[in-house]
């Protein structure tokens, strides 16, 4: 179907963005950013916002910058962004191994790491990475700047910290040390399908034992989490198939899975089993 | 509600310019206001790939994109592929690999891989599949098609 009428706005700058916002937003005033889950809710009609705010023609929102041990990740960022080789360490490494999974190229090309974000499906792999590496989202509004620390930005399915005013202007995440290993597997029917789970794994050796152990699920609950039980099982022990096995077995019970009709509770708690063990023995 | 937006979209080489509504997706200016009707619109939801154009070089889905963003773009659809009589190595490939029955998402997997193979001429058979895996033909012929991409991107590189 066709989208329903709606005014676009395009602010040029920031300040432009978050005045606009304020106003509109009680008006169900919406930001568009890459489109790619808002536009085809809104060819379904599910989504009927008065206003969009588009903010892709505001080039302080493009930029990927370091700055000291993290990365920025402006709002404008695409997922395509993170193929090429441009973000150093363990992080950029990461990321590179975490993008190809995210829908298909075209896709890919408009969509928006921050927009991800801000839309908080269960299955978004920037979820996952943001919520894995403790990352920051950084909010703006007319009232200021606040930064949300990952752990309480999300909420529940596509339920988030953010107010209705407030813009995401970037995420931010941490530089992993050079010697950190890490893995992301997920699983979905189809490729490029949404994943009905996934899990990233990142650790560093330290005489021989895992330290720093990092072990996030995402698709399977409400919003994705570190599994601490699952890290401290990890911590201290030298790396391999016995460990990585328990450490699964621990993850896929400290988890609360989503049901739905094709995906049982038993069917997504086997499948992070699975997947925590490969994401460990993955890990480079 | 109706406020009509005056852009210009260039495509393939040629200004066209409309006023459009907000609501109206690039996919359908394309079609009706520029008459450019190469460009099929298959499920409207991003899911098909079938209205896969070109926006300043980046293969998106045009049915994604509100014309009114894509003002004062580049756009390249199925009509700028060819060059004068000389069909471009896609569409040769397309032919005489037989990669097309009922035509209705040809214009978006050739899309889809011209905007690949300028960007990546030496990308892998895999990532290819990869990429190509992106869009639906409902007459299933995805082995002809992947067979037609490959042999084109050969011609293209030995071309370059």
């Amino acid at each position: 179907m066709k989208p329903a009428p709606f005014q676009l706005h395009t602010p040029a700058t920031v300040d432009e963005a978050v005045t606009l916002l304020a106003t509109l937003a009680p008006d169900d005033g919406r930001i568009l950013a890459g489109g790619q889950s808002l536009v085809p809710t809104m060819a379904f009609r599910m989504a009927r916002p008065a206003h969009l705010i588009d903010i892709n023609r505001i080039g302080e929102l493009r930029a990927i910058t370091a700055a000291g041990a993290t990365i920025r990740i402006g709002a404008c960022v695409r997922h395509v962004a993170f193929e090429a080789h441009e973000i150093p360490g363990a992080t950029g490494a990461l990321l590179r191994k975490v993008v190809h999974h995210i829908a298909h190229y075209p896709i890919r090309t408009r969509g928006t790491f921050c927009g991800s974000v801000a839309n908080a499906d269960p299955a978004s792999e920037w979820c996952c990475v943001l919520a894995g590496l403790d990352g920051t989202v950084v909010a703006r509004s007319v009232r200021g700047e606040r930064r949300i620390a990952a752990a309480d930005f999300f909420q529940g399915v596509m339920t988030t910290a953010l107010e209705e005013d407030e813009l995401i202007v970037a995420v931010e995440l941490p530089l992993l040390s050079k010697d950190t290993l890490t893995g992301f597997r997920e699983f979905a029917r189809r490729a490029g399908d949404f994943a009905i789970a996934m899990v990233l794994a990142t650790y560093r050796l330290e005489n021989g034992v895992i330290a720093d152990p990092r072990l996030a699920v995402g698709g399977a609950e409400m919003h994705p989490r570190r599994i601490a039980a699952a890290e401290d099982a990890l911590r201290g022990q030298p790396p391999g198939t016995a460990i990585f096995e328990q450490a699964a077995k621990i993850a896929s019970a400290a988890i609360d899975p989503m049901e739905d009709q094709n995906n049982t509770k038993q069917y997504r708690r086997g499948l992070v089993r699975t997947l925590a063990r490969r994401a460990l023995e993955s890990a480079t | 509600m109706t406020e009509r937006h005056n852009i210009t979209l260039t495509i393939n080489g040629t200004a066209h310019r409309v006023a459009v509504e907000a609501r109206r997706t690039l996919a359908d200016v394309i079609r009706d206001d520029c008459g450019q009707t190469g460009t099929h619109i298959g499920c409207e939801h991003g899911v098909c790939g079938a209205c896969t154009v070109l926006v300043d070089g980046d293969p998106v889905r045009s049915c994604l994109m509100f014309a009114a963003q894509a003002d004062g773009c580049s756009i390249r659809t199925v009509e700028g592929l060819q060059r004068g009589a000389d069909l471009h190595p896609l569409q040769q490939a397309f032919i005489s690999h037989h990669a097309l029955q009922c035509g209705f998402c040809t214009p978006g997997f050739l899309m889809l891989a011209a905007g690949i193979l300028e960007k990546r001429p030496d990308i892998d058979d895999q990532e290819l599949v990869d990429v190509l895996s992106s869009n639906l033909c409902r007459c299933t012929g995805y082995e002809n098609i992947v067979k037609a991409v490959k042999a084109a991107a050969r011609e293209m590189r030995a071309r370059a």
